[in-house]
């Protein structure tokens, strides 16, 4: 009962969560830079904006695959925060991701079709730490299960503690930061356009926004659960890894795409498979 | 609701400028007039932008491609011409090569005068373009109730 409660809450609180982290983040970002910085709500009226604005668009079929990235994307928030199978959660992750590659690969931009591909790269160089590290959950709790891995007394990260560090590289990528924002960019940098998401307008684009609020909240959530045994403890190393990240966007410049995939993979062998194998050999 | 004027989000395009206005206009981006402040981002991609900022007068080569870029955009939309020379073509328009300012070709809402354009100036313009930005998205509301 609690864990479908903590689902609906999932689905109605992700986006408010997503909203006021992403904003706070753009005020810090700002004031790193010597600026005032937007709103704490801008997020929101930027979204609320782009469902205001004209549909455009050729043919229905990026709309449609990109209302699937958002579907599968709070399905994915829906299983892990209602405690089912982790790895359940990664593959629907996977698959919403695909679906944004699907849809910038649908629209026959060559800025669109350069940033699909370097998103496919991204995924690349991300799914197997995220896997490593279900894979690290279960070796410590003895479970693939989310409301397992939950109920967890001890603190996961102090066995893990490579598989958590991969995981915080990672979590650049998928926050779109510098120095591994190849395929689009979060702020108003711009590469390629705007890489997969130049083709994208209005209400479609302001989808991919939502998306992107509540994979937030669904990385933050992995970040939690290194930490689940000790919850102000998780909540401290959450604004933590979230302020190396906005620090890491804001001194580093962007990397080519095979330094980027050649370093994730490289901290993933090293950090994430020793972590294993040290586990294994306990 | 007032979304819209709350995040606008800025293409700038260079038509035939010599370059100052277009200074002008990122000196509003940095520290010390900081326009994100008001939600403005410069997206330098039509499909995401809510106006359109244009320095310096259309030539016989980029006739085409601003036309593109306008059309490109979703409504509602707003033009703002920045610089004297995007106002009437200035000191370049007699030149072989210059059609004019950008009225020539698209309906611009606001003219920022000036050369080159103070940021206030052009932080001015963009305010009173999102007056403009509001009135065409409450018509443009009305005209989809009334369809």
């Amino acid at each position: 009962m609690i864990t479908i409660l903590t689902a609906v809450a999932f689905l109605i609180f992700a986006p408010v969560i997503g909203v006021l982290v992403s904003g706070v983040d753009r005020i810090i970002t700002a004031r790193m830079q010597g600026r005032v910085g937007p709103p704490v709500l801008q997020p929101f009226l930027d979204i609320a904006k782009l469902f205001e604005k004209e549909k455009v668009g050729v043919w229905q079929a990026p709309a449609v695959l990109i209302f699937l990235h958002l579907a599968f994307m709070v399905v994915t928030g829906l299983i892990f925060f209602g405690g089912g199978d982790l790895l359940l959660a990664i593959f629907a992750l996977t698959l919403s991701e695909v679906f944004l590659v699907l849809a910038a690969y649908s629209t026959r931009s060559p800025y669109a079709h350069v940033g699909a591909g370097r998103e496919l790269i991204q995924l690349i160089a991300v799914e197997p730490v995220i896997i490593i590290a279900a894979v690290g959950f279960y070796m410590v709790t003895g479970s693939f299960a989310a409301s397992d891995i939950m109920n967890y007394s001890g603190l996961p990260v102090i066995l893990l503690p490579g598989i958590f560090i991969s995981v915080v590289c990672i979590l650049t990528f998928k926050l779109r930061k510098s120095p591994f924002d190849l395929s689009t960019s979060h702020h108003a940098h711009q590469e390629l356009v705007k890489g997969v998401m130049t083709e994208f307008s209005g209400s479609t684009l302001g989808m991919v926004e939502l998306a992107h609020l509540y994979e937030t909240v669904i990385l933050l959530g992995i970040i939690y659960l290194f930490f689940v045994g000790n919850p102000l403890l998780a909540i401290l190393a959450i604004i933590v890894v979230y302020m190396l990240e906005i620090l890491a966007d804001n001194s580093t410049s962007r990397v080519k795409w095979l330094p980027a995939l050649r370093g994730a993979w490289l901290i993933t062998l090293i950090l994430g498979g020793g972590n294993i194998i040290a586990l294994s050999l306990l | 609701m007032v979304y819209l004027s709350k995040s606008p989000w800025i293409l700038h395009y260079d038509a035939s400028s010599c370059n100052g206005c277009d200074i002008e206009i990122l000196a509003c981006l940095t520290p010390r007039y900081d326009v994100e402040r008001f939600g403005i981002l410069n997206t330098g991609n039509p499909k995401h932008a809510d106006i359109l900022v244009i320095t310096g007068g259309v030539n016989e080569q980029n006739r085409s491609v601003i036309q593109n870029l306008y059309d490109q955009m979703p409504n509602p939309k707003v033009v703002v011409g920045v610089g004297v020379c995007a106002c009437t073509g200035g000191v370049f328009k007699e030149c072989y090569n210059i059609a004019g300012g950008v009225g020539e070709i698209l309906p611009v809402d606001v003219w920022v005068p000036g050369c080159a354009a103070r940021p206030e100036q052009i932080i001015d313009g963009i305010v009173k373009a999102l007056g403009i930005l509001e009135q065409k998205r409450a018509e443009m509301s009305r005209a989809e109730a009334g369809a």
